[in-house]
């Protein structure tokens, strides 16, 4: 009897490999996976460049096996112009946190998309930042307990949770904006597609694209993992809404305004 | 026959694949693996259906799976 | 190649096209809007890119990012824009990326003003930005120089892999006169190919990381060793400076960089017209500042005068050289005025006479 046995689902050969440092359950690595299984099924890994600005994932120059960059905090956008715009042959991504790029960072992401640098932006919401011990992010939950919103977010004084996705698909740059979450098996094969699409249209050289993926954060939550995730489906789904919000051939969907 | 392996040391016993087989054939063992965490383990390989579903919830790749023969699989990934 | 009458901004910008820099990363800020300008024209026609960023603090990221990936880049601001800039600049030094930053320093602190100072010396010199490090500072002081400074500056950006700053006070980047550009001009140092930038890894070299964290102590210790030893090379290697009538007599020696050392020129021709003898020494590297060509110059002379453009930052420099070994006195405008050759002349004529007060540092 032949052993016909196939490999279905291993280790992809562009995600190096070392143990990672993220918390058992952090979604982080599924995220980490999909991008390299992504990189592969592409075949771009020797010529992608990867950036890794400040937060739990600026480890990740450690975890791809492509050539990396780290960035200051919230610069991840603004250091993959400049790698595009230096060598556009490169496949340029950046891998950021909520903390990175709604907040310190919201000026390089909004302006990064509006020239319509084809790069593309993993953007993991897990409202909350990690790798500081839990302080209260821009995508914080209203109500939500950190170690910098004791009392939970008050939105009369921090604001509610900012939109992303949401806010960049009014630029009228084309671009393609979505958003997916891997808190559930389905969930992350969906974001995967997404990843997928993202990448490729920069292969193809077509434009902007960003994929906000919403993650979990088991030990700043205080949640074990499965209930993070379900803390994600139950509170951050129905205020974060999943799909895609825009495409580089679609209209801007900027409100109109009434008077 | 599709067949999972998991690899003890790569596990951060997280349980995030065991109550996500819908065929609920992944335990946790009592034991610990050399990061110190107790690891999934596959306890009824014949009832796995190889939906992947288990690779794919996995934060730390440590589930891979191989099939002898064919396998039809109803969700691209 | 003919001279060419030109502002300095634009001579600047010149001057790194024809060092082979294709990327330009800036902001518009007087009195450096000339470059951004140029170069907006200029870098399509030789294939370049040009990109004005959302902040300098973009523009000094997006340098980085370029920087990483192997090729020469350039950005240009002025005092409040390198302010933002300075967290970038540590991480350049800290990553150890080429890269040249023109400042055209204005009148602070604050927004201050529009015109030309040099009180940014300091932040230059002794580093802005956080961690040990330092920064190759140039200073020309006219628009000829200013160009031969910025191609120096691509080359010992590349052979450090260190940031260079290019200081130039509001008046060199404002002003405009004769400029020549040299097509044979050979490199200053051995460039050697840029293996280590990240240009796709295809394995036939090690992975390029571009970074400057590193969480283990000792091996953030070894990395700052090694920084440190690179910044005692630059010192021991890079020092520039010009004299003026160092070789006869002289009562006075004035130390001044950029514009302010050619007013301080004039002053002294007409000193020496009147029989009193000065001299000038013009540091051009004011990163390694010339302690010890300072030190020998001011053997002859009964007093050291320094002249800046600032309430005096350059002096403590000074100071560190002498060691106490002979009075220094300073004079120094600020707010955008000028020193006039005037002044710098009434202001010798005081040091000498002993109406001058000295500065002393604690």
């Amino acid at each position: 009897m032949p052993d016909r046995t196939q490999a279905v689902f291993g280790y992809p050969s562009a995600l190096r490999d070392v143990t990672t440092h993220y918390c058992p359950g952090c979604t982080h690595g599924v995220i980490h996976r999909m991008v390299a299984e992504v990189l592969d099924e592409l075949g771009v890994r020797s010529r992608t460049v990867g950036v890794a600005p400040v937060g739990c994932a600026v480890l990740a120059y450690d975890y791809f096996n492509a050539d990396m960059q780290q960035a200051s905090h919230g610069r991840a956008p603004a250091v993959a112009t400049g790698i595009k715009r230096a060598r556009p042959d490169l496949v340029v991504f950046t891998y950021q946190g909520d903390g990175d790029l709604a907040s310190i960072g919201m000026s390089e992401i909004l302006h990064c998309a509006n020239r319509g640098e084809k790069v593309t932006v993993v953007f993991v919401n897990n409202a909350i930042y990690g790798m500081t011990g839990g302080q209260m992010a821009p995508t914080t939950m209203p109500g939500q307990v950190t170690t910098t919103s004791p009392l939970g977010r008050d939105v009369r004084l921090a604001g509610e949770p900012i939109r992303m996705a949401e806010m960049l698909c009014t630029l009228r740059t084309p671009a393609f904006v979505a958003r997916g979450a891997v808190h559930r098996p389905l969930h992350a094969v969906r974001t995967k597609d997404l990843l997928r699409r993202a990448f490729t249209y920069q292969v193809e050289d077509r434009c902007f694209s960003m994929v906000e993926i919403l993650s979990t954060c088991p030990t700043n939550w205080g949640l074990p993992p499965q209930e993070a995730c379900d803390w994600v489906e139950q509170t951050m789904v129905p205020y974060f809404p999943l799909g895609i919000f825009k495409t580089p051939d679609g209209s801007d969907r900027a409100p109109r305004p009434v008077w | 026959m599709p067949r999972i392996v998991i690899e003890r040391d790569r596990c951060k016993g997280c349980e995030l694949c065991v109550k996500a087989c819908p065929q609920q054939i992944l335990g946790m063992t009592k034991e610990l693996n050399s990061k110190g965490y107790f690891f999934a383990f596959v306890a009824e390989q014949k009832r796995c259906i190889g939906c992947r579903v288990c690779c794919i919830t996995c934060p730390d790749v440590a589930i891979s799976m191989c099939v002898n023969g064919t396998m039809i699989h109803y969700f691209r990934y | 190649m003919a001279k060419k009458l030109m502002k300095g901004c634009e001579a600047i910008g010149e001057a790194a096209i024809r060092a082979g820099c294709r990327l330009f990363f800036g902001y518009p800020i007087t009195p450096q809007n000339e470059i951004p300008e140029y170069l907006s024209q200029r870098m399509p026609q030789v294939g370049g890119t040009f990109v004005q960023a959302e902040s300098e603090v973009a523009a000094s990221n997006m340098i980085y990012g370029a920087a990483g990936a192997g090729e020469r880049v350039f950005t240009s601001s002025s005092s409040p824009g390198i302010s933002l800039m300075q967290e970038a600049v540590s991480y350049l030094a800290g990553a150890e990326l080429p890269a040249v930053i023109v400042n055209i320093m204005r009148a602070g602190p604050g927004l201050g003003g529009i015109l030309p100072s040099q009180a940014d010396y300091l932040q230059a010199t002794k580093g802005g930005g956080h961690g040990d490090f330092n920064a190759i500072v140039l200073a020309p002081w006219s628009v000829q120089e200013a160009a031969d400074l910025v191609a120096d500056a691509f080359d010992l950006a590349d052979f450090y892999r260190n940031p260079v700053y290019v200081l130039g006070d509001g008046l060199v980047g404002q002003m405009m006169e004769p400029v020549e550009f040299r097509d044979e001009r050979q490199p200053i140092r051995p460039l050697e190919p840029k293996t280590w930038a990240s240009t796709g890894w295809k394995k036939d070299r090690p992975r390029a990381v571009i970074n400057s964290l590193y969480l283990d102590a000792d091996t953030l210790e070894r990395h700052n060793v090694d920084l440190q030893a690179k910044f005692a090379t630059i010192r021991r290697d890079e020092v520039r400076w010009q004299g003026y009538h160092l070789d006869g007599d002289y009562d006075v020696l004035i130390i001044a960089y950029g514009t302010v050392a050619r007013v301080c020129l004039t002053a002294v021709e007409e000193l020496r017209e009147k029989g009193i003898n000065a001299a000038i020494l013009r540091p051009i590297s004011l990163y390694p500042f010339p302690y010890q060509a300072l030190r020998e110059a001011a053997q002859k002379a009964s007093a050291v005068l320094v002249v800046e453009l600032s309430a005096g930052q350059m002096v403590q420099d000074v100071h560190l050289a002498l060691q106490g070994s002979r009075p220094v006195h300073f004079l120094g405008r600020t707010g955008g005025n000028l020193v006039s050759p005037e002044e710098a002349a009434a202001k010798v004529a005081d040091v000498l006479e002993g109406r001058s007060v000295e500065v002393r540092h604690a």
